[in-house]
C-alpha cells in the first residue's frame, strides 16, 4: 500500500482536471503524477534518507508528498518558525536528507549536516522536466509515509511516524474516489507541516476536488480567494477563523459558494463559533478533532449538530456546541481512567483511540497498548450519547492536594465575566498543596480589571472551593503558537514569577 | 497474498489493491486474478459479468476481504466463486 495510488488513480481518471491552483498557477493532475515521478529521479540521485520541506505550501509541498512516497522515502516538511538552534536539531535527526525550501538557511544553520538543498522553484522545475523512464514500476516501500515532528508544547519534539497504511486507512474510509464535482474547490490555508495539511492535500486529491493553495495566512487574501476561486470547502484554525470574522465586518466579501467550513487545532471559543454560524448562515461548520498520531479527524461535530445545539434549549444539547462531536464511525474512542478503566458518561478521563488510521507511533517508541489503543494524553468526558468534551492535554491537569482538576472547566467559568476576553489556569507550585491554581486573565477593552475576591467568588459558587485561585493576574495577552495552541508551559512562568 | 499487492483481471481490464485478504482464490470475470496478466486472456463468464468501477471498494460477507478496484473493467470480482458487495466511504461533511 502506498499513498501515491491517490494521485495515480486521479490521473488515471481525469489527466486534464485542474488539480491545484496555488499564486494564479495551474497543475492538472497528470501534470503532478509527472513531476512527482521526476523527483524520484531528484530524491534517488541525492541519496537522501527523508525528504524534508522547509517552506511554505506550494505546489512543491505536492510533487515532494508523492515524490517521497513513490521513492519509498519519508516526507518530512518542517517548521520553518522554529528558531535556528531547534531546527538545525530536527535537521540532524533526518540527515542526509533532501530539503526544499530555504536553502540558504540550511547552509547557515546545517551545513555541515550531509543536506542537499533545492530552493522550491528548482526543484518543482528539475521534477518536471526530469527524464522519466514511462515504463518505469515503482518498487516502493510500504513503511513510512510521513514523519512529523510534534509541536512539542510540553516536552522536546517527537518523530511521530505515520504509514501508508494509516493514511490510506483514514482516506479510504472518510473520502469516495472522485466524488467532487468539477466545480468543487478546496481551499488549503494550513501550513504543509501540520497533518491537517497533509491529510486536506490527500482526501481533495482522492475526491477530484481542486485544491486552492493559500501560502500564508491572512484574512483579506483567503475572502479574497474564496469569491476568486468560488470556493466550496475550507479548513481552518480557530485563531483564523477569529479573524476571518472580524475581517467581514469591514466589507461584504461574496462567500456564498462556501458550502463547508471545517475547523480544529485548538480549542474553538464559543463567542467566534456563534458569530461564524450568523456570519455564514448558508455554510455548514464542522469541528474536527484529530491529532497527529491519528492521520487527522477522529472525531466530528456536524453541520446540523452545530445548527441543533445553537437553537435548542436543552442544556445538554446546546452544550455540544463546544463538544469535539462523536467517534468517526471508522474508529473507536474511549474514556479511561488513570488506571486504564473505562470511565461512564460524564465522568473526565483520558481520552483513548483505536483504528486503521491510528500510528500512535514514534519514531523512538510506539505509544500504543498490547491491544492497540492510543492513549492521546488528551483529557475529557463524553456525554449519555458519545458527545466528547476536550478539557484539556492530561499533562495539564492539575494537582492540587491529590485531587485532579482540568484547567478547563475553570477557565470556562472565567470566561463567563463580561470583562474577561481570554483566561488561562495552570498548576503553579505550593508549599502546603504541592501545587496551587493560578489563572492568567485578558480583559476586554475598556473593561476594568474585576476585584480579585470577585474571581475568587466566582469560581467558589460555580465549582469547588478547591478550585478557587490562590494567584490571579493580569496579562495582556496570552502566548499562543501560529496554530492557536495555548502556550501553558509560558503561562506557568509568568505566574510562576 | 498480503495487503497492498496488486491483481490483474485474466478476464477483462480490471485492476485492484489488496486491503485485506484471506486464503482463498480472487478472481474477476470468473477466472483467478494474478499478479501478471495471462499470455491469453481467460473468457468472461456471464455470470461474473456484472462490471467493476474504478474507487469502489469491494467486500465479502464476513469482512474478511476488501479489494479497491485501481482499474475498472466487465468483470464481476468474487472470492471463490461468490460475488463480493461494494463498501461505501462514511465521507466527511468537509474536507480537513
Amino acid at each position: 500500500m502506498n499513498i501515491a495510488l491517490l494521485l495515480e488513480m486521479a490521473a488515471e481518471a481525469a489527466p486534464d482536471r485542474v488539480a491545484l491552483v496555488c499564486d494564479a498557477k495551474r497543475w492538472t493532475y497528470g501534470e503532478l503524477l509527472s513531476a512527482a515521478r521526476g523527483a524520484v529521479e531528484l530524491i534517488e540521485a541525492s541519496g537522501a534518507s527523508h525528504v524534508a520541506l522547509l517552506d511554505e505550501s506550494s505546489e512543491a509541498a505536492v510533487i515532494a508528498l508523492f515524490g517521497a512516497a513513490l521513492a519509498g522515502v519519508p516526507y518530512c516538511p518542517l517548521n520553518y518558525r522554529l528558531a535556528d538552534e531547534d531546527l538545525a536539531a530536527l535537521l540532524a535527526r533526518i540527515a542526509p536528507a533532501l530539503v526544499i525550501g530555504d536553502t540558504g538557511r540550511v547552509a547557515q544553520i546545517a551545513g555541515d549536516q550531509g543536506h542537499t538543498a533545492l530552493t522550491r522553484s528548482d526543484f518543482a522545475t528539475r521534477a518536471q522536466s526530469a527524464a522519466v523512464d514511462p515504463e518505469r514500476m515503482y518498487d516502493f516501500g510500504e513503511g513510512i509515509a510521513v514523519q512529523l515532528f510534534t509541536s512539542g508544547t510540553t516536552a522536546a519534539p517527537k518523530a511521530a511516524i505515520l504509514r501508508h497504511s494509516n493514511l490510506l486507512g483514514y482516506i479510504l474510509g472518510s473520502v469516495e474516489f472522485a466524488s467532487a464535482d468539477e466545480d468543487d474547490a478546496a481551499l488549503v490555508v494550513v501550513p504543509p507541516y501540520h497533518i491537517a495539511g497533509i491529510s486536506a492535500l490527500m482526501s481533495s486529491i482522492y475526491a477530484n476536488r481542486r485544491i486552492v493553495m493559500l501560502p500564508s495566512f491572512e484574512p483579506a487574501a483567503w475572502l479574497k480567494l474564496v469569491d476568486a476561486e468560488r470556493v466550496t470547502n475550507a479548513f481552518v484554525v480557530p485563531t483564523m477563523l477569529g479573524r476571518i470574522i472580524a475581517a467581514m465586518e469591514a466589507g461584504s466579501p461574496d462567500v456564498s459558494s462556501l458550502r463547508a467550513v471545517a475547523y480544529g487545532g485548538g480549542k474553538m471559543p464559543l463567542e467566534v463559533i456563534q458569530k461564524a454560524l450568523e456570519r455564514f448562515p448558508t455554510t455548514g461548520f464542522t469541528n474536527a478533532y484529530g491529532l497527529t498520531e491519528t492521520s487527522s479527524t477522529i472525531a466530528l461535530l456536524g453541520p446540523d449538530e452545530h445548527r441543533a445545539a445553537l437553537s435548542s434549549d436543552d442544556p445538554a444539547v446546546r452544550a455540544r456546541l463546544a463538544s469535539l462531536g462523536q467517534a468517526l464511525p471508522t474508529v473507536e474512542i474511549e474514556i479511561r481512567d488513570e488506571d486504564g478503566k473505562v470511565v461512564g458518561p460524564g465522568e473526565h478521563g483520558e481520552i483513548y483511540v483505536r483504528g486503521d488510521q491510528v500510528s500512535g507511533e514514534y519514531k523512538e517508541k510506539s505509544a500504543l497498548t498490547a491491544d492497540g489503543w492510543f492513549p492521546t494524553r488528551d483529557a475529557g468526558y463524553m456525554d449519555e450519547e458519545g458527545y466528547i468534551f476536550l478539557s484539556g492535554r492530561a499533562d495539564d491537569v492539575i494537582v492540587r492536594g491529590g485531587e485532579n482538576m482540568s484547567p478547563g472547566e475553570i477557565e470556562d467559568v472565567l470566561l463567563t465575566h463580561p470583562a474577561i476576553a481570554d483566561a488561562c489556569a495552570c498548576g503553579i507550585p505550593s508549599v502546603e498543596w504541592g501545587e496551587a491554581v493560578g489563572v492568567a486573565l485578558v480583559l476586554h477593552d475598556g473593561h476594568l480589571e474585576p476585584a480579585e475576591d470577585e474571581i475568587r467568588e466566582m469560581i467558589r459558587a460555580r465549582l469547588r472551593s478547591s478550585r478557587v485561585p490562590e494567584r490571579v493576574q493580569v496579562v495582556k495577552e496570552l502566548p499562543y503558537n501560529e496554530m492557536g495552541k495555548l502556550l501553558r508551559r509560558e503561562v506557568k512562568k509568568i505566574l510562576a514569577d | 497474498m498480503k495487503p497492498g499487492t496488486r491483481l490483474k483481471s485474466a478476464a477483462c481490464d480490471t485492476e485492484v489493491m489488496v486491503i485485506r485478504c484471506g486464503d482463498g482464490s480472487i478472481e474477476c470475470g470468473g477466472a483467478p486474478m494474478g499478479e501478471a496478466k495471462p499470455a491469453e486472456a481467460a473468457p468472461l463468464s456471464a455470470d461474473f459479468s456484472g462490471g467493476t468501477l474504478m474507487g469502489k471498494r469491494y467486500v465479502d460477507a464476513d469482512g474478511a476481504y476488501e479489494l479497491l478496484c485501481v482499474k475498472p473493467g466487465k468483470g464481476s470480482l468474487a472470492v471463490n466463486g461468490v460475488v463480493l458487495s461494494t463498501k461505501d466511504a462514511k465521507p466527511l461533511p468537509a474536507s480537513d
